[in-house]
């Protein structure tokens, strides 16, 4: 077990205790009386209290279906306290982040000092290295480096600057290096963070529409159950006899879906968690669960797909140079280039040549890529000069040694732009020997991914500035379902608009500013932290690692959310077929001794079989938690085939698990009656 | 005798759904949204008609517009009614000189016929002529038109087509359906004997020389709307088991068709207004299924009980145990043998058929209770697979589900509720003609059988008091409007909102969602009532045993 497992073990272990702790907590009624169901049973709770001190007789009884109906209480009130719990520690490291501090604000006559906690919208505030920053805004002067990691959890500092779609920080965060000017976006206490600390808190959480629609349907089941015995009375005395109270309302608990109902709070915020374990910050469950109806999404090209215009696909000599003369002079431009090109011309030339002689680096003097050179190369020890780079740059560097340029270098060029590539020319000394081709290269696993989603019944369509050949090429290499070339921002909106018409819910990744009306139209808009502040804003969740393939992680939680909570409603109903036969035999037997025919699991006594089946209802809830948490597990296999498997877990296992659990019970409790 | 009623059930079940497929088919032609029809034979006729009554046939009604004319119209028809009942002694078509109803019998009775129950407390022979035309008989074609016109525009709604105009619907579902049918069947009663008359009770000497009275009518055409119409209600006394109603085993059979021709003919309008035959034909087999299941369990409890009890001595156990199990399947209410007599356990096929009310049920009414427990199976289904619910390209959000919701409840709410009334104040307990189990059986019986619109009685139950008038006509009143009224409000709230595609949904026209069906409305109908069932029919039955 390594360091980060026996922390999280341990860590665990006290998010129990507090969990357990919190679970008593919550007994208030005020709390109650936001789970319909679960208030129901506390009513039954004290009901049955009050009785119990009333009455003498059966005492003994009575006393043990009041304590279960509180354990049951417990459990479900447990069960949500240990869902909040990991949010609620994510929520206290958040805060410790959060300190007040001391903001300098640009003013008209100069800087004056005050506290970040009175900073407004629109406030300009002067970020040197080693402050923290003040609040989230937009970087209107400067670059700096800065350190999410409190947000993020990454931690490598991220280059910011001014203008363009790397200008948004966040609050609370560290700047690094140099010194910028900020315009604050966010009043107090609504910044980032602060959505942040609610969100993983859960404390605010909303009910999404799913989750309302669900309780309609278990508070109707339980007012059904909850007139069943009310009115049952009505029948016992007219055959002469009367139930006690404890044992109607054991009734009526074992029959109300108290296994959902007491667990789906911590299903919704467990759903939620999985999402921020992610590092996606989703600004409502009803995004989550929207993501999980997703029929369509939208992504980028470059950056998403591709890695952008930067692998060597092939080296191209110009006339009257062969190709591996070419090559080796690609190999040298490249042997100490770490930017991703430079070593993708290694890996290209490692294809062909195996293992590459890379003496000639030694005491060579390395030449660094500047902006104003736009090249890059080595000096090398024998006098030769190698360099690589934009193409104007190098004829520029060749012409001013007095060197020729061939006359088909042109063509290539212009012959590798116009397919979509990056053409890199090489020179060696005042000869330049050929020309580069970087191609757009798709992500390795794209594919794969792609084929998922598909099984899962989404298509991908790809928007790209390319011209259509190139970026059909692409798309075929991926394994997109569509693609839109040429695209520009305002044709996304296009895009979404067509499949919303069509009846499709559509997600879409994006992060430069203009990409902010589009995140806003679709029905899941994920941003990247990297992005600006108005993509943010218009997004409806925030990827921290911008990492834009992580849409198809959300969709499946959002899926496994709604599916854990189908299968928990199926599951609770399905169990009262037992609970049926082990209760209402054992009600009536006393006084009509021939409802023993009923009693098909042959259960040991009326007391027994009551309680068993009240603590058989009980101890499910505990149980079941760890399903909660996790979610039931998503398979792409098409809607038939995962209702019958879900049916039959869940379903008739259902129905079979609770004979079987309350038989044992009932042989367990009669060792000690 | 196993093989004879094998034999009986399956060609009855062959012919009625060939016969009822035709006429859903022939329904949901005639009844698509006039938008969508631009012409079709009888058209101008039409057009001329509602021209002169004034109606826009091409009214875009919303589901409240159309549902504020349809309660318009049933509280004009109540209140006409009530006062002809009232009244009926100084009033013509008399000649039997029937006296005026109770306030509280009128009540009753005109809620009873008005919600297509036809429960009757007062007995047949109590009712003049023109109350028997222009009150019962006017009622039993009313009825049904009015739960098919909300079927239709429930089935429309759901759709997401126009709703329609409700007077234009009721006045073509009068003309298009009811007239003729009743027109050609009534032939065939009068052909197998059922007598059709305007004279007054005929006045016979018999051989012992004593003078008696044998009460004749328009019996025929009374007949055939109360089976057609599932309404149910006997012109004598004793229903069905009457030779004038029911005089041979010929009529028997066509009383068994006519009571299922209009349900089972529901999900096929259904099938054909939605294009989609196969979904039509699986929403069927789920309530014949659930028929076929209730009805060879009916025989069975006949078949093993020797007594003969109860029974239709005429028609044998298989004639009583099909009419048993066809009257209150399709919620008609007609008897041909005395439920209250009969062997306990049948008694819980006769009340679960009523309390499921899905097992076809009564025109319109089953067939949107089989739409409610639809909603909920692809309600839990959608989730198990991890989708938002969505019913046909709509999504079910909370304002569908408390719609639903409320819906489920109102039967248990009315059926439970009212039987622990009478069980514990003493009106209702004076009704009670045997101690013990039996007790609750014929109380239950007569608030399932008044909730459910069904109308037959277990009998044996003395329920000509105002108690029972008034609780009865509550129960048949909330238990016809609120869960119509409900259901139409959630197809309305559908009809409104934007369409999701339908690709890789979940597919609701599979074996497997159908299987799911059925195990929803056995599970929600078996943990709701049985309970009480074990206390009442069951109970008796272990005690006996």
């Amino acid at each position: 077990m390594n360091e980060l497992e026996k922390q999280t073990r341990r860590f665990d272990t006290s998010l129990i205790v507090a969990a357990m702790w919190d679970g008593v907590k919550k007994l208030d009624p005020r709390t109650m009386v936001k789970q319909p169901v679960m208030f129901l049973v506390w009513g039954g709770f004290l009901l049955s209290l009050v009785y119990t001190m009333l009455s003498d007789e059966m005492r003994g009884f009575h006393l043990a279906v009041t304590l279960i109906l509180l354990v049951t209480l417990w459990f479900a009130n447990f069960a949500e306290a240990i869902a909040e719990g990991r949010g609620k520690a994510q929520a206290a490291t958040l805060r410790a982040s959060k300190n007040d501090v001391m903001a300098r604000r640009i003013v008209k006559d100069g800087i004056e000092e005050v506290a970040s906690s009175l900073l407004r919208k629109g406030d300009i505030v002067e970020v040197r290295a080693g402050d923290y920053l003040p609040g989230d805004g937009e970087i209107i002067a400067g670059l700096a480096s800065i350190d999410e990691s409190a947000i993020t959890g990454e931690s490598a500092p991220v280059i910011k600057e001014s203008g363009g779609d790397f200008s948004s920080v966040i609050g609370g965060t560290l700047v690094v290096s140099d010194r910028i000017e900020v315009e604050i976006t966010s009043n107090p206490g609504e910044s980032f963070l602060d959505q942040m600390i609610t969100l993983v808190e859960g404390s605010k959480r909303q009910k999404t529409p799913n989750e309302i629609a669900l309780s309609l349907l278990l508070v109707s089941l339980s007012m059904i159950f909850l007139l069943v015995v009310l009115t049952l009375p009505a029948f016992t005395n007219y055959l002469g006899f009367q139930l006690s109270p404890p044992i109607l309302i054991a009734l009526l608990v074992c029959l109300i879906p108290t296994t959902i109902g007491g667990l789906l709070s911590a299903i919704g915020i467990a759903g939620m968690d999985r999402v921020t374990r992610f590092n996606v910050i989703a600004m409502s469950g009803k995004a989550v669960e929207a993501a999980g109806d997703i029929r369509t999404i939208i992504l980028d090209k470059t950056g998403t797909i591709t890695f952008g215009n930067r692998m060597a696909f092939e080296v191209l000599p110009v006339e009257g140079i062969t190709a591996s003369q070419a090559l080796g002079v690609a190999v040298l431009t490249s042997l100490e280039d770490e930017t991703p090109e430079g070593r993708s011309v290694l890996t290209l030339a490692k294809e062909r040549w195996g293992e590459l002689d890379e003496s000639p680096k030694q005491d060579a003097v390395i030449i660094p890529f500047k902006a104003e050179t736009r090249m890059s190369g080595l000096d090398l020890a024998d006098g030769r000069r190698v360099r690589k780079g934009a193409a104007s740059a190098v004829i520029d560097w060749v012409s001013a040694q007095g060197g020729m340029i061939p006359s088909d270098l042109q063509d290539q060029v212009d012959a590798i732009s116009k397919e979509g590539g990056t053409p890199l020319v090489i020179s060696e000394d005042a000869r330049i020997v050929g020309v580069i081709h970087l191609k757009d290269t798709v992500k390795p696993g794209m594919r794969e991914r792609f084929d998922r989603l598909r099984q899962m019944g989404i298509k991908t369509i790809m928007c790209t500035g390319d011209n259509p050949l190139t970026a059909a090429t692409i798309a075929r290499e991926a394994g997109v379902d569509e693609f839109v070339a040429e695209c520009k921002p305002e044709d996304k909106i296009r895009v979404i608009k067509a499949e919303q018409k069509a009846g499709h819910l559509v997600a879409m990744t994006g992060d430069g500013t203009n990409d902010a009306p589009a995140l806003a139209q679709a029905d899941v808009g994920l941003a990247m932290n990297s992005g600006t502040q108005a993509a943010k804003e218009a997004a409806n969740m925030i990827d921290l690692d911008s990492d834009p393939t992580k849409i198809i992680e959300v969709v499946e939680i959002g899926k496994q959310l709604l599916m854990t909570r189908g299968a928990l409603t199926t599951f609770s109903i399905a169990n009262d077929v037992a609970k049926y036969f082990a209760i209402l035999p054992a009600m009536f037997v006393a006084f009509i001794p021939e409802m023993d025919w009923l009693n098909v699991m042959r259960l040991g006594s009326p007391e027994s079989a009551i309680l068993a089946a009240l603590l058989f209802n009980a101890l499910i809830i505990p149980l079941l938690i760890p399903v909660a948490m996790k979610g039931v597990r998503y398979d792409p296999v098409g809607p038939e085939k995962l209702l019958r498997r879900n049916l039959l877990v869940y379903g008739v296992g259902g129905v079979i698990v609770p004979f079987l659990g309350i038989k044992s019970l009932d042989i367990v409790l009669n060792l000690f009656m | 005798m196993w093989v004879t009623f094998i034999i009986t059930l399956s060609l009855l079940i062959t012919i009625t759904m060939t016969a009822s497929a035709m006429l859903g088919g022939y329904i949901g032609r005639r009844f698509v949204p006039i938008q969508e029809r631009p012409n079709y034979v009888g058209k101008a006729l039409e057009t001329r008609i509602t021209r002169r009554l004034r109606i826009n046939e091409r009214e875009k009604q919303t589901w409240f517009g159309y549902a504020k004319d349809f309660l318009t119209l049933n509280l004009l028809f109540l209140l006409i009614g009530y006062v002809l009942l009232r009244f009926q002694g100084v009033l013509p078509f008399n000649p039997n000189g029937a006296v005026n109803l109770d306030w509280h019998l009128a009540f009753h009775t005109v809620i009873s016929f008005m919600t297509n129950t036809d429960q009757q407390h007062y007995s047949g022979e109590a009712l003049s002529h023109l109350s028997q035309m222009f009150v019962l008989s006017t009622l039993m074609f009313v009825a049904p038109t009015m739960a098919l016109t909300m079927a239709l525009a429930f089935i429309r709604a759901i759709l997401g087509k126009q709703i329609g105009q409700f007077y234009f619907d009721f006045v073509r579902v009068i003309v298009y359906v009811l007239l003729p049918i009743s027109l050609f069947f009534g032939m065939f009663l009068i052909a197998f004997g059922v007598p059709q008359t305007l004279s007054p009770n005929a006045v016979v000497t018999t051989l012992e020389g004593a003078s008696q009275t044998i009460q004749r009518g328009p019996i025929a055409s009374f007949e055939v709307i109360k089976q057609l119409g599932n309404n149910g209600g006997g012109y004598y006394a004793v229903n069905g088991a009457h030779p004038f109603e029911n005089p041979s085993k010929w009529t028997n059979y066509i009383h068994l068709f006519l009571m299922l021709l209009l349900p089972m003919s529901l999900p096929f309008i259904y099938g054909s207004m939605a294009k989609k035959r196969k979904q039509g034909f699986l929403y069927f087999g789920v309530m014949l299924f659930l028929f076929v299941i209730g009805t060879v369990a009916m025989y069975a409890t006949l078949y093993s009980n020797p007594s003969l009890h109860g029974q239709e001595m005429r028609f044998g156990a298989i004639g009583t145990a099909l009419y048993g199990a066809v009257t209150t399947a399709a919620e008609t209410g007609a008897v041909n043998a005395m439920h209250d007599s009969l062997p306990s356990l049948s008694g819980i096929i006769l009340m679960g058929n009523m309390m499921l009310n899905v097992v076809f049920g009564g025109v319109g009414a089953g067939f949107m209770n089989l739409m409610m427990y639809v909603i909920i199976t692809i309600f839990v289904a959608a989730f198990l697979i991890g989708q938002t619910p969505t019913v046909l390209g709509k999504k079910i959000e909370g304002r569908e589900m408390k719609l639903v919701a409320l819906t489920l409840l109102v039967s248990p709410l009315l059926i439970l509720g009212f039987t622990a009334l009478a069980l514990v104040v003493q009106p209702g307990q004076d009704a009670i003609t045997n101690a013990g189990p039996h007790g609750i059986s014929q109380i239950l019986y007569e608030y399932t059988s008044a909730v459910a619109n069904n109308g037959s009685g277990f009998e044996g139950l003395l329920d000509a008091t105002p108690f029972w008038n008034i609780t009865a006509g509550f129960a048949m009143f909330f238990g016809r409007y609120i869960p119509l009224l409900l259901m139409v409000a959630m197809a309305g709230s559908l009809q409104m909102k934007p369409r999701v595609t339908d690709d890789g949904a979940l597919r609701t026209d599979t074996p497997l969602f159908t299987s799911l069906l059925f195990g929803v409305i056995v599970t929600v109908g078996a943990l709701t009532f049985l309970p009480v069932l074990l206390l009442g029919p069951f109970a008796e039955w272990l005690m006996i045993r």
